[in-house]
């Protein structure tokens, strides 16, 4: 939708704004986190019986035994942006009523999940930018295999803030249309918003066809610049590269790539080269932001989940808004749905900082 | 479940505490603390325009981080990286949402790209040319315990060395108000699957329900309780007095995070 959040109305751009949130209220014992991310983030737990799934799973296992590691952007920082609206006129104080630790706080929206569920065991956020909420997959992954803890909730919230669209406005990055990723006039990302969820979980002895699994995580740094990525995507190169061999796969075992994607001329032409690179054209891929906009530190946790979905109902998905597949961009870019039976699918994610990390997901078989 | 490292390198920098070379004696208990306003170098490694760019949160990361690898006599190009901050630049924060909250909101570009939480391990890369993998964490006071967690982990698991570096840095007013926050201040560790000539300690930790050690200097103790990343002086000072020992951290109360420390030397 064409951009009328919060007071904006002088950025000429589309947005991914969840509808229903300004209305929506945290229950009274969690009153104390009321920021629009915190909001996002309940209303995305109330979703598809994700708490009943984590309730079993601490019955299973213990409160003290599922990690909370999510990840997030820029948290509950409207909060603060309000708040500095508000300063009083005479002291430059920030109102009263408003608290830093629970809604600002980068680690905010991972302490309030660890309250709405009990949990006692380890918590972190990971605040990498736009790779965030796919990290938190390699670190759980990890934690388990450590035997720190028997599950996790993994994922990510982010949420519409007035520092993300100025931010993106200032670098000229933000599209006047819905964003349409590798096509030939590409002109910037949709911003959005979204909670994504997952319940990571040490493999039980035996699983449902429909099970997804985590098969491996890759992870590296540009080392290049704080807000292009590398040109010829040596970073996204190099992560999608650890994925496979964390899974021990070669390219040739992967049937659909979730693109990052994220319809910036700089950004799809690097990861169209990395793509290209390790894969040619052999391997079907698109971007699901033309879908849902770019949903920043979200990201990851949101196209895990469409991921998981490619496995579960065995299509691959076009990337919509996409007219005109940029033509120097050497990849077999999907615009519309295939029908398929994909058993692997990777998944990118990279972000400001130069930081990349690629996921491969399979199906239980 | 316990997990641990060798510790081949120890970075520093805080109020009145320069180094960790210049710590240690004052950690150890052989030199008196005194407290003074945190001394930050500027980052020689960056490029001439990213070492303008770069804010105080920046500049301590790095002077931590350049400290524990030289010391270590590592390459940080083969050291994976977790950083962990409770809040990153304060000052670019409150910048922003002073121009937010004005008639003009046009922000400036290098503002928005410093506001991220992984700006610090963004600049790292590009000075060290490290492409390895870096993550950035953030636990509100936990954040050193939760920083320590993950990189211990990343060594067992990976089987990588990885350079933890935890940082903070204060918030202006008004945040600081809200957030106090009285200095900058961060610490580096190196950390290694095997023991080698560098090796200072072994150390391994787990959570535990024990209360969080506190420390007998007021001037340290001080900051240990009001800098998240200070949270790890106990540890700090452990491996200053060079002997065996376990400290427990404070990490997600009720929730602290045990250390036992086995010196090499």
């Amino acid at each position: 939708m064409p951009c009328r959040f919060e007071t904006v109305r002088d950025l000429d751009t589309y947005i991914g704004e969840v509808a229903g949130l300004d209305e929506f209220k945290l229950p009274g014992p969690l009153a104390e986190y009321d920021c629009r991310n915190n909001r996002l983030a309940l209303l995305g737990l109330y979703q598809d019986g994700f708490m009943a799934a984590v309730e079993a799973a601490i019955g299973r296992h213990g409160r003290r035994r599922v990690a909370v590691l999510l990840g997030t952007s820029t948290s509950g920082i409207l909060q603060t942006e309000q708040a500095y609206r508000q300063r009083d006129p005479v002291s430059g104080a920030l109102p009263d009523d408003f608290n830093y630790r629970t809604t600002h706080n980068t680690y905010s929206v991972a302490d309030f999940v660890r309250r709405v569920f009990k949990l006692e065991g380890p918590a972190v956020v990971v605040s990498t930018a736009c790779s965030s909420s796919a990290k938190v997959f390699a670190a759980a992954a990890r934690m388990i295999a450590a035997g720190l803890v028997d599950a996790a909730v993994v994922g990510g919230v982010d949420s519409l803030c007035l520092t993300t669209l100025y931010g993106f406005n200032s670098l000229e990055l933000l599209s006047p249309s819905p964003c349409r990723p590798f096509d030939a006039g590409r002109n910037g990302i949709s911003v959005g918003e979204a909670a994504a969820f997952i319940l990571l979980e040490r493999p039980a002895g035996s699983l449902d066809a429909d099970d997804v699994l985590l098969l491996g995580a890759g992870e590296s740094s540009d080392a290049h610049h704080m807000s292009s990525p590398h040109p010829e995507g040596l970073g996204a190169r190099k992560a999608m590269r650890a994925a496979l061999s964390a899974a021990g796969l070669q390219c040739d075992d992967i049937d659909y790539i979730n693109l990052h994607g994220t319809a910036t001329p700089g950004n799809d032409a690097a990861e169209g080269r990395a793509v290209a690179a390790l894969f040619g054209d052999r391997v079907p891929c698109s971007s699901t932001k033309g879908a849902t906009g770019h949903t920043l530190g979200a990201a990851g946790g949101l196209e895990a989940i469409i991921s998981a979905l490619v496995l579960q109902q065995s299509f691959l998905p076009g990337g919509i808004n996409t007219r005109h597949v940029d033509p120097g961009i050497p990849v077999q870019y999907l615009t519309g749905n295939r029908e398929g039976a994909p058993r692997r699918v990777l998944s990118n994610a990279f972000g400001f900082g130069g930081t990349n990390c690629s996921l491969i997901l399979g199906k239980a078989e | 479940m316990k997990l641990s490292a060798y510790l081949d390198g120890i970075g520093m920098i805080g109020p009145g505490l320069d180094s960790w070379i210049a710590a240690r004696p004052i950690l150890a208990g052989s030199t008196p603390y005194e407290a003074r306003p945190i001394a930050v170098p500027a980052p020689q490694s960056l490029p001439l325009a990213e070492r303008r760019r770069a804010g105080t949160v920046v500049k301590v990361a790095l002077a931590a981080g350049y400290e524990a690898v030289t010391a270590g006599r590592l390459d940080a190009r083969q050291l994976a990286a977790v950083f962990s901050s409770s809040g990153a630049d304060g000052d670019n924060c409150d910048a922003l949402c002073k121009t937010l909250a004005s008639e003009d909101r046009h922000l400036s570009p290098t503002r928005f790209h410093n506001s991220v939480h992984n700006a610090p391990a963004g600049y790292w890369g590009i000075a060290t040319g490290a492409m390895t993998p870096a993550t950035v964490l953030c636990a509100y006071d936990g954040s050193f315990a939760a920083g320590l967690l993950e990189a211990l982990t990343q060594v067992v698991v990976e089987g990588t060395g990885t350079l933890l570096l935890a940082y903070d840095a204060a918030y202006p007013d008004p945040l600081r108000a809200k957030r106090p926050i009285p200095s900058a201040f961060g610490i580096a560790l190196a950390l290694m699957p095997a023991r080698s000539a560098q090796s200072l300690a072994r150390i391994e930790a787990g959570p535990t329900d024990d209360t969080p050690g506190t420390l007998a200097e007021p001037g340290l103790e001080a900051l240990r309780r009001v800098i998240p990343a200070a949270r790890g002086l106990p540890l700090l000072q452990a491996l200053a007095q060079a002997c065996n020992g376990r400290v427990v951290l404070e990490y997600l109360a009720p929730l602290s995070l045990a250390v036992e420390i086995e010196a090499c030397r």
